[in-house]
């Protein structure tokens, strides 16, 4: 399959340059072009959900109600979750996929082009419905990012169909980004690169692709019968009809759970790339770290009612899903031990994507930890719904998830825009970052120990000086990310000239075989990989 | 460019690729029926069986054992019913047949309709409670201020584990009037 790239004859519009002005974006096809839409997109919903944040953060500051009422501090710790979920980190990562895949794997674009176009353009209308609820009567979606019903049935606000029907749009946009995925990477390869000679940020896409398609479509499915619920007469989640709102926890969990995976696994494979350039040396086991990748996906499927340990399960039911929930930690634990052991005697240096390389390693197995507590289900009695389980997920998230979509930048930017980061900037932001992330979220372990819920507006005066430190925290990490847009629009006017190979020990076509920037058109001609 | 793809890429597998979003689809909402035999076989959410009189044997009742029996009644915000059981517990043996009365009374003068959904707890139990008649089967209509008297028969199974000495049977009416 892959050898008729290297015979086909281009048209004479070989060269050319993308259009000006404003229709090169709208009309693009080109996946350098939609990468970048993509990852500029990301960024501002990054900015728009991490204002949210500050707002949550304000209000926590001190207790008692300050600054905004319970209801619409609702809605802003539903509107952050779902935007950081659906609208950064997610298009974050298919913004990477779009840049890196056909450079990686030497294919001229990605497979579906103009449905690549499509997926970006559904996004913006998405979010701009999402948003625009909360400017409606009654508010916007007020009932958590995890919408369970009834409260996103029966005490729903009317805006609640906006919602729906952004999900909609952003689950169709995820679906045929993560087909086009697959039809690239199934058949655009270069001549010689076989599926176990591919990188391992293609790999585990292509895995997260498949999850994509595999799981995205029950999410659109569960608000699907919301809106049904809501309008047409059923009773899916209402008991009263012979419902039951338990169910909707196990539909939207199904998603739900492999979808956590979707949002790190694409991240195992940047750091993969990125700890052996600066280790200069091969990644340790890398048919290990396929098989780890594919073991988890398919874990991911079998543990999801561990979210749900609370609802009353038998228990032969919570034995089952602690224990499943636990064996994932035996892959995940393959992968920190293979990273770890590509540094082993290596030539380390610590530029910036290594330095946030090597955050995500560290903070990401903090959060993993963390992890492994609230899988033991008599533990998780305790902890469930509390400040625990925020601290938990915004590592894995945040210094998991963030950290390395933050280190593929620092690591492939000069690639993109032919310059070079200033290097004391990157490592400021590193540090900056780094510590204010851990005094954000480092207390919030303490507070959920001690038994504060989450998702409340005011709380016990004993939580005072732990939320008042994370609060802190929380201004400064938010500050170091504006601090981060000032870095990206710098970068992009000028910087050092990157060579082709940008760092000393980079390996892969994107690095070997282009120049810096790589060209509007790369891969015309298929490289040979040998 | 369109031309390059269209060579490369073959048709057959991307049927494939776009069926299996629809296929999931379609498992988001087979999940419903699936999650229903779970619950009924398992006993999950304290879902109650419901079982025809004839098929009893009056004479299969282990009097060694007994059980307590608890009944609980609720009514969903909306509903303006007054809902009470006249006795509030009872001890059983199993495999024997026996009758409860619930009164519901309507506090509105107008018209109402309302649906009573039943829960048994602990889980265990519930696949063993079974009924032979109940105002749960049906929905209940009541005309403004009326007063009724419903009977309930079950049966709990001689096959409920030993281990459970007390269960809690609770109903729960919704409305069904349209709003």
């Amino acid at each position: 399959m892959t050898n008729a790239t290297t015979t086909i004859d281009h048209d004479d519009h070989d060269d050319h340059g993308p259009a000006y002005g404003l229709s090169r974006w709208v009309t693009t096809t080109n996946h350098k072009d939609i990468g970048t839409l993509y990852l500029w997109f990301s960024f501002i919903m990054l900015l728009t959900g991490g204002s949210f944040a500050m707002v949550i953060r304000a209000e926590l500051f001190q207790p008692g109600l300050q600054f905004v009422e319970p209801h619409f501090f609702n809605q802003m710790t539903t509107m952050h979750g779902l935007i950081m979920v659906f609208g950064a980190i997610m298009p974050a990562f298919v913004g990477l996929a779009n840049w890196m895949l056909p450079l990686m794997i030497g294919a001229p674009d990605m497979a579906l082009p103009r449905m690549n176009n499509w997926s970006f353009w559904i996004l913006p209308f998405a979010f701009s419905m999402l948003l625009s609820s909360l400017f409606m009567e009654g508010g916007g979606p007020a009932f958590g990012w995890t919408f369970y019903a009834p409260l996103s049935t029966t005490y729903a606000p009317a805006s609640t169909d906006f919602f729906i029907f952004g999900v909609h749009l952003m689950g169709i946009s995820s679906v045929m980004g993560a087909i086009n995925v697959i039809a690239t990477i199934l058949n655009m390869r270069a001549p010689g690169m076989t599926l176990m000679k591919m990188p391992l940020f293609v790999w585990t896409w292509l895995i997260t692709a498949y999850l994509l398609i595999a799981v995205m479509p029950v999410l659109a499915g569960a608000v699907t019968m919301m809106l049904t619920d809501r309008h047409f007469g059923t009773s899916f989640f209402d008991a009263a009809g012979g419902g039951d709102p338990v169910m909707f926890q196990h539909i939207f969990w199904f998603f739900g759970h492999p979808e956590v995976y979707i949002m790190i696994l694409p991240a195992f494979g940047i750091i993969s790339a990125i700890v052996p350039t600066f280790a200069r040396k091969p990644l340790f086991g890398y048919s290990s770290m396929v098989y780890a990748t594919g073991s988890i996906a398919i874990l991911s499927f079998m543990v999801w009612a561990h979210h749900m340990f609370t609802t009353g399960m038998p228990v032969a039911g919570e034995l089952y899903f602690m224990y499943a929930t636990i064996l994932i930690s035996i892959p995940t634990g393959v992968k920190v031990f293979n990273w770890v052991t590509t540094m082993w005697r290596g030539s380390m240096t610590f530029e910036t994507p290594m330095l946030w390389a090597l955050g995500f390693i560290v903070m990401f197995t903090i959060g993993g930890l963390s992890g492994l507590m609230l899988g033991v289900a008599p533990v998780d009695t305790q902890y469930h719904d509390t400040y625990f389980v925020v601290a938990h997920f915004h590592y894995v998230l945040v210094t998991g998830a963030l950290y390395s979509i933050i280190a593929a930048y620092y690591y492939w930017v000069p690639k993109w825009t032919g310059h070079m980061v200033n290097e004391t900037l990157g490592k400021i932001h590193f540090w900056w970052s780094t510590i204010a992330v851990n005094v954000l979220f480092f207390p919030q372990h303490f507070l959920g120990l001690a038994g504060m819920p989450r998702r409340i507006p005011d709380y016990a005066l004993q939580f005072a000086e732990f939320n008042m430190i994370s609060s802190i925290g929380g201004f400064c990490f938010g500050l170091a990310q504006v601090f981060f847009l000032f870095i990206i629009v710098k970068t992009i006017k000028g910087g050092k000239k990157a060579t082709g190979i940008v760092w000393e020990g980079a390996t892969g076509l994107e690095f070997e075989a282009l120049p810096s920037p790589a060209p509007y058109h790369s891969f015309n001609t298929a490289p040979e990989v040998k | 460019m369109s031309n390059v793809f269209k060579k490369i890429i073959p048709r057959s597998q991307m049927v494939k690729i776009c069926l299996v979003p629809i296929f999931m689809f379609g498992f988001g909402f087979a999940m419903v029926p699936l999650y229903d035999v779970l619950c009924d076989i398992t006993g999950l959410n304290g879902k109650t069986g419901r079982v025809e009189a004839s098929t009893i044997d009056e004479s299969d009742v282990d009097v060694s054992r007994t059980i307590e029996v608890r009944f609980l009644a609720n009514t969903a915000t909306g509903l303006p019913w007054s809902f009470e059981p006249l006795v509030t517990k009872m001890d059983v043996h199993p495999g024997q047949l026996y009758e409860a009365i619930y009164r519901v009374r309507s506090t509105t003068d107008r018209a109402t309709k309302g649906q009573a959904i039943p829960s048994v707890s602990p889980g265990i139990a519930a696949q063993h409670f079974n009924k032979t008649v109940c105002f749960c089967f049906n929905d209940q209509d009541l005309a403004g201020f009326e007063t009724r008297d419903m009977p309930m028969k079950f049966i709990i199974g001689n096959g409920i584990s030993d281990k459970v000495e007390q269960i809690t049977l609770s109903y729960t009416f919704f409305s069904l009037d349209k709003v």
